[in-house]
């Protein structure tokens, strides 16, 4: 592969070198988060974190560890940069391609190409959509100052992108601890994801009710056309954990709220906490297209607090 | 005037209707030519469509089984007319299972180029569809201005890369520049770039090849001959003329390839089995 056969000398202007065979397992978690252009990217021995923050209110990070690259070579301790991430997605999606992982979506594809074309040119193209052709990735960064800098390789034809970039901004600490925490669920996705595409948009707030009685996990809107309760119970089979101490009713902007869906249609669990102080943390468990896990979390400050009697 | 032409067979009316699909998607409007052994579609270089111009050229033979047409007069034996294509698409496209599709120049409220099918149905009695596709008639002074373009005296010609890879990287690039730089050597290496102040990208294509036109221009002392090989001849164009060239593009071609006349002119050849199609973009500073 041409990627690899860069010349050690060249790497050691790097503090930072990440490769990975198929850019979709950075590309797919970076569309979770993308609501913002801006992105702050954190790269430390563990691996990257990519955080977008809006209106000081929300703030969603994406982990890919370390072990998710080919290779991740860092030279600093910690490495900071901001980005646009609209641009960044931009280029790892250079040469086109899907979107969504998967072999469904894969066979999808066979079957509307054959349709097409039916010259023997054709054939070859059916052929390799079918053995998955994807596009592998160098990422590399000279430090402060400098572009990030992109190779893009995908059947022979390579792709260099620089993208600029800026000073980042100190990520806000939402100081939210797990001793904090008073109430937390982790559901399997699968329930949650029926329920946040019905959620009524012209409902300014999203409602979470959680407790260790009835009715244990509700989210709730109140819009237009009347108000909506989505109840959990702590029985469900699609509740894995189920750990709550008090009674808590909190509110958050829906508009702020909204974005977590991508994140949410990525994920096979969720899991749901909430402080003292009313502050949620949302953790997405996503598998990329191997199989490796990543994380996605968002933090959002409650609208007001309802008083529970 | 007078024109008559008849399809039977059902790739050939396929093939027609694609090649009339494809037109319509680079233009709003164009130029139809009709001439006894040809139909050419023409867009003339014009402010109006960024200096885009297109000679697309179709062998009657290849689609129509009866065909008779007559002239402005027995000098000028060609018919001239200027056609929405996108129209005639949709009317061809109404009528793909016809056992026969009759088109002719006929005169309505206006002249018009009547597309006229028996289509079959579920009972004994066949459907008569019959379209009406309003058509201007360009009168002879303005003929010289639809001539078939020459061939510049191209810096480079180089084939291109597949044209869905292309589409593709295109379409990024377009979210991010107005404009692409297309540059590319006699050793078969073009490059696709956009640089803006936020990012610059570059694609490389390797051992794509170069056309054999080779004896010709050495006849005529061309560029070519003493040019180095690896250096890169470029034009810069609007991203969307580019974009939209390869929008249309819904078959692989036979052949498809490009010259480039540096920082002039890009001209996009694409030769298909039963049609040529050429493409010129201009190049912006």
């Amino acid at each position: 592969m041409p990627l690899s056969t860069q010349s050690q000398g060249d790497d050691e202007q790097y503090v930072l070198v990440a490769n990975l065979d198929n850019a979709r397992n950075l590309s797919n978690i970076l569309k979770a988060i993308t609501f913002k252009d801006h992105a702050i990217f954190t790269a430390t021995t563990n691996g990257l974190k990519v955080t977008v923050e809006d209106s000081k209110c929300l703030q969603a990070n994406a982990f890919i560890q370390a072990e998710i690259f080919q290779e991740f070579t860092i030279r600093e301790d910690l490495v900071a940069f901001q980005i646009n991430l609209t641009v960044l997605l931009d280029c790892l999606n250079i040469f086109g391609g899907t979107t969504t992982p998967g072999k469904i979506h894969k066979n999808k594809r066979i079957k509307k190409k054959l349709h097409l074309r039916w010259d023997s040119t054709c054939f070859l193209s059916v052929f390799c959509d079918a053995a998955g052709v994807s596009t592998a990735l160098r990422m590399c960064y000279k430090g402060y100052g400098y572009p990030l800098t992109l190779f893009l390789e995908e059947g022979g034809v390579v792709t260099v992108c620089k993208i600029n970039t800026q000073e980042p901004e100190e990520p806000i600490d939402f100081e939210f601890c797990s001793t904090n925490v008073t109430n937390k669920v982790i559901l399997q996705s699968e329930s949650l994801k029926e329920a946040f595409s019905e959620l009524d948009m012209t409902s300014e707030v999203l409602q979470i009710t959680m407790s260790p009685s009835q009715p244990y996990f509700r989210l709730s809107t109140f819009g237009n056309a009347g108000n909506a309760h989505y109840d959990y119970s702590k029985d469900s089979d699609m509740m894995e954990l189920f750990k709550c101490t008090e009674t808590q009713t909190n509110r958050y902007k829906m508009s702020l709220l909204k974005p977590s869906t991508k994140a949410l249609a990525l994920s096979c669990k969720v899991s749901v906490r909430t402080d003292n102080r009313g502050f949620l943390s949302l953790q997405y468990l996503v598998r990329n297209d191997d199989g490796q896990i990543c994380f996605v979390e968002y933090y959002c400050c409650p609208d007001e607090e309802v008083e529970e009697n | 005037m007078k024109f008559r032409g008849k399809i039977i067979d059902i790739a050939c009316l396929n093939h027609f209707t694609r090649v009339v699909t494809t037109i319509s998607k680079l233009t709003k409007m164009c130029v139809l030519r009709l001439t006894p052994d040809n139909l050419f579609f023409v867009l003339s270089g014009k402010v109006a469509n960024g200096g885009v111009s297109m000679w697309c050229e179709l062998s009657q033979a290849n689609f129509f089984d009866e065909y008779q047409m007559e002239g402005v007069s027995s000098e000028d034996n060609e018919i001239c007319l200027e056609v929405t294509p996108e129209n005639l698409s949709r009317a061809l496209k109404t009528v793909q299972n016809a056992k026969a599709v009759k088109v002719k120049l006929t005169k309505k409220h206006c002249p018009c180029l009547t597309i006229a099918a028996e289509l079959p149905t579920l009972s004994s009695v066949s459907r008569v569809v019959t379209h009406d596709v309003p058509v201007d008639v360009i009168p002879r002074r303005l003929w010289h201005e639809f001539k078939e373009p020459s061939m510049p005296d191209f810096d480079v010609s180089i084939y291109l890369p597949p044209l869905k890879t292309m589409k593709n990287i295109v379409d990024r690039m377009k979210n991010l520049s107005n404009f692409l730089v297309i540059e590319a050597n006699l050793n078969g290496e073009m490059n696709l770039k956009i640089e803006t102040d936020l990012v610059s990208v570059t694609t490389h294509f390797r051992d794509l090849g170069n056309p054999p036109w080779g004896d010709d221009a050495s006849q005529d002392g061309g560029p070519s001959q003493s040019r180095d090989p690896e250096s890169m001849v470029e034009a810069r164009v609007d991203i969307r003329r580019l974009q939209q060239f390869l929008v249309g593009q819904q078959v692989n071609p036979s052949k498809a390839m490009c010259n480039i006349v540096h920082q002039s002119v890009l001209h996009l050849i694409l030769l298909h089995e039963d049609m040529s199609l050429q493409y010129f973009i201009p190049a912006v500073a």
